[in-house]
């Protein structure tokens, strides 16, 4: 990353107090940020990755939850911020974008009203204008008859166009920071590549930094610059979309890799004509409440090819032959040998 | 496992040798003050015994409604299903459980179809009771114990209820108690979609398995065509309640020949920075129209970057382009009911 970054988080930690105890939901993620750049964060669920985002914006409730470390935005520290001040961020600074549209719309509100008054508070515009713009941003997201739809309710509208209608209201304050969790996850295929096309577009118009939160590894090879993979709230591997795709150095990585079946290379490799087995990993990922000791990947590992695996958490640190300020990085305390994957 | 032994498992399925047939199937749902939503309108389907028929589609496609409609779990409005060559369309409550042993259902999400209050071994062995299979308490709890082991659960899950197991767990019991009734055939609605990247593989795994083993059809409904492509032989697509496309699978995600099928492939991400980078998506304008007043003629004109002067007057057949490849679309020759802009068949006889 060239840019300085508008986004900086350093050690965040959660832990949420539950009846079977403490659950280390987040445990020491750093990332960050810079304008115009799309920083993808990947895992399955349970691995922390919206935990570790929603923390940031004061989004998951404390107690039960605590957060430590720091998220540096606008030199403020959101951790440190009160709920007071971090409303103010919320929007015109960090704007979210939901898998589940109707839990950020509001339903008993206009599609217009809930565009116009977030302009008003945080961009000090009138209503007339509001409104102008408003027209505006229902048209950029591909709304069609923007104008007519000002007055719509969100139940008005079918599932891909409320999922714009929320990225409308996201980028209406002009944010500096987008941030979408799963957020195509629940559109079909054909509604999505239309939504991913949508926002690596206003980006580029408003130089907007993204964070893609997602399972989806294939969406990510398209829309990330940079990417960072969750397992078990920690970040195992990071580095660009094309080192990490092309060379993965982590186990966890590699194995999320081969077992996706992938569009074009179908193998009927199996026995006679059945198709050959996918690769899998074996067994869960673990209970946050009873982390394992050591690499938290180690009870599903085929490498644990270093005997501290077991016992001492591996940190992330560069991959041998990595260079930048940003280098691609491993939490093992081995490497495994390249794998050209093209 | 008692299925059907079937010989030359290796070989592949059989055109002629058809398991299952719908044809003309329509599922109409009554709307108040509106006209019905068609959710299935007119499809003519063949399920190959031992094949994979995957059947493709976006949400609101009526492919899920078009597979409860097989198992008359819905009634279908018109059209007819057979299996075996035994119209099962007009078959009364005692005898639909008769097909309901033949053909069994793997739900998408294994918690909301398994009964919470239930213990595993009760939810497995019900079917057993239900079709009287394994009589007697000894034999019942050795068949369950069976049916675990077939799809990779210890015999101790036996005791167990669906909160206290994974995702990936819970479906494999999804599976077990669809296979308890020894079917023929097992239509998988989105077997995978509500589960882990890293569970899915498991779980197809085992599908591709069992088939091997125990000679099983599926009916695979699905939106994923990764997944899709990965386990069937042959790929039907559906669009607003009609099968568009129909065909091998290499031959329709290799070279297919309708532009929604073309359409859909392309906006599947694949897990490729280079690739995906410079790859063109065909990005469709607009929604999917309502099944409550789909457009007349070709119901995907109104998306299609292709439509021209027939589309709106004729309806396209399911066409025939070679090796048993379909397709209903007029670029490959204008082929249908001709129709009025009201959408309604203008010949009595289409052919």
């Amino acid at each position: 990353m060239a840019a300085e970054p508008v986004l900086a988080v350093d050690d965040l930690r959660v832990t949420i107090a539950t009846r079977r105890g403490p659950a280390r939901v987040v445990n020491g993620v750093s990332w960050a940020v810079a304008p115009g750049e799309t920083l993808a964060v990947v895992g399955e669920s349970g691995s922390g990755k919206s935990v570790s985002v929603l923390s940031l914006l004061g989004l998951v409730p404390r107690p039960p939850a605590t957060v430590t470390g720091r998220a540096t935005f606008q030199g403020q520290d959101l951790v440190a911020l009160p709920e007071e001040a971090l409303r103010k961020v919320r929007g015109p600074g960090i704007a979210m974008v939901f898998q589940d549209p109707m839990t950020s719309l509001n339903p008993v509100l206009t599609v217009g009203r809930q565009l116009t008054e977030g302009m008003e508070v945080h961009l000090g515009l009138d209503r007339r204008a509001a409104t102008e713009r408003a027209a505006e941003l229902l048209d950029l997201v591909g709304i069609p008859s923007p104008r007519e739809r000002l007055a719509s309710y969100p139940h008005h509208l079918s599932g891909g166009m409320r999922q714009r209608v929320m990225i409308a209201v996201a980028l209406s304050c002009e944010p500096a920071v987008l941030i979408a969790d799963e957020a195509t996850t629940a559109l079909d295929v054909t509604i999505q590549a239309q939504i991913v096309e949508l926002i690596a577009e206003l980006q580029r118009e408003l130089g907007m930094a993204v964070v893609w939160i997602t399972h989806d590894l294939g969406v990510v090879a398209g829309i990330a610059d940079r990417v960072a993979v969750m397992y078990a709230g920690r970040i195992v591997e990071e580095g660009a979309v094309d080192d990490l795709y092309a060379d993965p150095r982590h186990p966890y990585t590699r194995g999320l890799l081969a077992s996706l079946p992938v569009l074009g290379d179908r193998a009927r490799g199996g026995e006679g004509r059945h198709p050959a087995d996918l690769a899998v990993i074996p067994g869960l990922p673990p209970d946050p409440v009873h982390l394992p000791p050591g690499c938290p990947f180690h009870p599903r590992c085929p490498v644990r090819a270093d005997e501290r695996c077991a016992t001492e958490e591996p940190p992330l640190r560069p991959v041998p032959g990595a260079r930048g300020p940003a280098p691609h990085r491993v939490a093992t305390f081995y490497d495994l040998p390249p794998e050209d994957r093209r | 496992m008692t299925a059907p032994a079937r010989t030359g498992a290796d070989a592949p399925p059989a055109p002629d040798d058809v398991l299952l047939r719908a044809e003309g199937l329509a599922v109409h749902f009554p709307q108040r003050g509106g006209p019905p939503v068609r959710a299935v309108d007119g499809v003519d389907l063949e399920v190959r015994r031992g094949e994979t028929l995957g059947l493709v589609g976006e949400s609101g496609c009526g492919k899920s409604t078009l597979g409860l409609a097989l198992l008359r779990l819905v009634e279908p409005t018109a059209g007819r299903i057979e299996l075996d060559g035994t119209d099962v369309t007009a078959l009364g409550r005692r005898e639909l459980r008769g097909l309901r042993r033949r053909v069994a259902m793997v739900f998408q999400d294994p918690y909301a179809s398994l009964d919470p209050r239930q213990t595993i071994g009760r939810i497995v062995a019900e079917p057993l009771e239900v079709h009287g299979l394994a009589p007697g308490r000894a034999a019942r709890r050795a068949r369950v114990d069976e049916l675990l082991a077939m799809v990779g659960l210890d015999p101790s899950f036996r005791d167990r209820r669906p909160h206290e197991l994974s995702g990936g767990q819970r479906q494999r019991v999804g599976v077990a108690r669809a296979l308890a009734g020894e079917p023929e055939l097992i239509v998988c609605d989105e077997p995978i979609s509500s589960l882990d990247v890293s569970i899915q593989a498991q779980v197809l795994n085992l599908l591709v398995r069992l088939q091997r083993e125990l000679g099983l059809t599926y009916l695979f409904v699905a939106h994923d065509l990764a997944a899709v492509q990965h386990v069937s032989d042959r790929v039907a697509v559906m669009y607003l309640g009609r099968i568009v496309e129909v065909g091998d699978t290499a031959r329709v995600t290799g070279d297919p020949a309708h532009p929604y099928t073309r359409a859909l492939l392309s906006a599947v991400p694949v897990p490729d920075p280079p690739a995906e980078r410079v790859r063109r998506r065909i990005v469709l304008s607009g929604d999917v129209p309502s099944p409550a007043a789909p457009p007349s003629g070709c119901r995907f004109r109104t998306r299609c970057p292709d439509a021209f002067e027939p589309c709106p007057h004729v309806d396209p057949a399911l066409a025939d382009l070679g090796g048993g490849h379909r397709a209903a679309c007029h670029l490959h020759g204008v082929v249908g009911t001709p129709v009025d802009e009201a959408g309604a068949a203008l010949l009595d006889d289409p052919a």
